[in-house]
């Protein structure tokens, strides 16, 4: 308290403290440079990729030259609407919605049994059964249902050893979502992508069942609700934002997913396949382009519809 | 919301269904690393063996893209810890033109679909004409990495009280003082979560890989390749096993690291 010290300090000597110390006297300048690079990037580089991507599907091909013809069209959306690809459109809609509504309900008791009964070890258990797969390579966990698939794979075995083949020959016999045996069928497809998207459904899910007082539950049953009725008047309104917020993520990775249905499924092709197969062999760029403007314009409607419902404030 | 009743039994059958579905396929994994069977999928494996680690141990391609897979994994968390920190403080500390659009920005490359940040950046590429390298692999995952490392940080800045950078400064610390001092001890846990899980996201990536990395073979291409036309499969079972090793380290860790109070580390992918 002896001497007085400045009001101002006097510059700091060296060049970085200085460098720093003009920065913050201009916060304008300084929020400009750190937003700088990513605008850069992303802004520049990245949101214009994307919309040179789209300007593309308003292109048309040349049939008998094979030439991307540069004349604004609608000419390549109308090729979206021919029965082969309008078939790719919807097989690929009715998997990921089916892949969604498979894993809401398959998430619900996990993340519930999670949210208000594991403790201690069982606390554990869960947090691992649901980060390891969550965290787990994409293809490994494609290989490891490979292996439970093959056809002298475990699964099989299990049902050989219950006496169930006739089960499954009978479940695989079934028009359109059987097929040869569970890896070249739909059914085989859509458990992959359950498995793969199943622990996107519960991480929302459970953080929403936490947040529901215990207390309400037990008012509603000293009311007289039973069980059916607390869980259809109480939990699922509470849980549904986070439901919704994991649908996001299903329905949108299924959406676009190109490599679980080329590894395991039949020879029909999904968007992901059709975009890909455009893009590179078939070198159909604008035809390409039309193709991943569906799902943007799918998951554009899909997050408007969320965000009505609060599904944001559950992620 | 924990609760003393005891859980039905209809909930805790289902419950504990949903938790072998989830993990049997990756055991499954672990137990295929040491079958004897060398042409098929058999169940039950005819015998076990260790045979198989050893000679992947001595397959130089698996060695190749393990270590092109690390060596991008490692720069391009890089690169999104310094992008993803930056703009988490700065859309966290001021109110400025374009704040929300940036926020949805660094969203974008994760919310489309892989498919199509691959044909994008592979486009822009293309019209750049830069040519593919392991420079554009690191480019199109720090794309995607951002978002982690962003999450992690807007979050713990969030938590974190300016008044402490106000009074750090009035005490006379120069910023980058303040920065190396009071705000870095204060973000460096929620960085290391974000940095471990945008390396394990980058050390993972396929389809977005496939697009921009010309015919350089990172381990997941050469995963897919195997899964494709399989040519190896006990070599295959190895590597998968290693894999799901090499990933689940940094979850361990990056869960240890945020597990008080904060969902941010795996809520978001």
């Amino acid at each position: 308290m002896s001497t007085e010290a400045p009001a101002i300090f006097a510059p700091r000597p060296g060049l970085l403290p200085r460098l720093a110390d003009r920065l913050l006297r201009r916060p304008r300048m300084f929020v400009f440079l750190m937003v700088l690079p990513i605008t850069l990037w992303l802004g520049i580089v990245y949101v214009g990729a994307l919309i040179a991507l789209l300007i593309q599907s308003f292109f048309s091909i040349d049939e008998f030259s094979g030439m991307v013809v540069r004349e604004f069209t609608l000419k390549t959306y109308g090729e979206l609407l021919r029965p082969a690809n309008l078939d790719i459109l919807l097989r690929t809609v009715v998997m990921a919605g089916a892949v969604t509504l498979a894993a809401a309900v398959m998430a619900f008791p996990i993340a519930y049994f999670a949210a208000r009964y594991a403790r201690g070890i069982w606390k554990a258990l869960f947090y691992v059964g649901v980060m390891l797969p969550l965290w787990s390579s994409y293809l490994v966990k494609v290989y490891a249902w490979k292996l439970v698939l093959a056809k002298e794979g475990i699964l099989n075995w299990i049902f050989a050893k219950l006496h169930l083949t006739w089960a499954l020959d009978a479940f695989l016999g079934l028009p359109v979502i059987g097929g040869n045996s569970l890896s070249v069928s739909y059914a085989g497809t859509f458990l992959v992508f359950l498995y793969i998207w199943l622990p996107y459904m519960i991480m929302p899910l459970q953080a929403a069942l936490v947040r529901v007082p215990p207390g309400l539950i037990e008012a509603a049953a000293d009311l007289g609700a039973h069980p059916g009725q607390s869980f259809r008047m109480i939990i699922l309104p509470l849980a549904l934002p986070g439901m919704v917020a994991g649908s996001i993520f299903t329905f949108s990775l299924t959406l676009g997913d190109y490599i679980v249905p080329q590894i395991i499924g039949n020879s029909r092709l999904f968007l992901g396949q059709a975009v890909y197969l455009q893009h590179g062999t078939a070198g159909n760029i604008p035809l390409a382009a039309a193709f991943t403007v569906v799902p943007i314009v799918v998951m554009g409607l899909y997050l408007w519809g969320a965000r009505r419902m609060g599904a944001f404030d559950a992620l | 919301m924990p609760s003393e009743r005891r859980p039905p039994l209809a909930l805790t059958l289902a419950a504990a269904a949903g938790l072998v579905f989830l993990l049997a396929p990756i055991a499954l994994i672990f137990l295929y690393a040491f079958s004897s069977e060398e042409k098929s999928f058999q169940w039950p494996p005819p015998g076990f063996t260790v045979k198989w680690i050893g000679v992947t141990l001595h397959r130089p391609d698996v060695w190749q893209a393990l270590g092109l897979s690390l060596k991008v994994a490692a720069i391009s968390t890089v690169v999104a810890l310094v992008l993803g920190t930056l703009t988490a403080a700065a859309v966290s500390r001021s109110r400025f033109f374009g704040r929300e659009a940036i926020s949805l920005l660094v969203i974008l490359p994760i919310a489309l679909p892989g498919i199509i940040t691959g044909i994008s950046l592979r486009s822009a590429f293309a019209l750049l004409d830069v040519p593919f390298s392991t420079w554009t692999i690191v480019l199109g995952h720090a794309t995607f990495c951002i978002v982690i490392v962003y999450n992690n940080a807007v979050a713990r800045f969030r938590r974190t009280s300016g008044a402490l950078i106000d009074a750090a400064m009035d005490l006379g610390a120069d910023g980058l003082q303040t920065f190396r001092m009071v705000i870095l001890p204060n973000i460096a846990t929620a960085l290391l979560a974000g940095g471990m899980l945008a390396f394990a996201l980058s050390f993972d990536e396929v389809i977005v890989t496939t697009f921009t990395a010309g015919n350089q073979t990172t381990l997941p291409i050469w995963m897919l390749e195997e899964l494709v036309r399989p040519r190896q499969r006990p070599v295959t079972n190895v590597v998968a096993m290693a894999v799901v090793i090499v990933t689940i380290l940094p979850i361990l860790a990056a869960y240890y690291l945020t597990r008080d109070g904060a969902q941010t580390a795996g809520s978001d992918k």
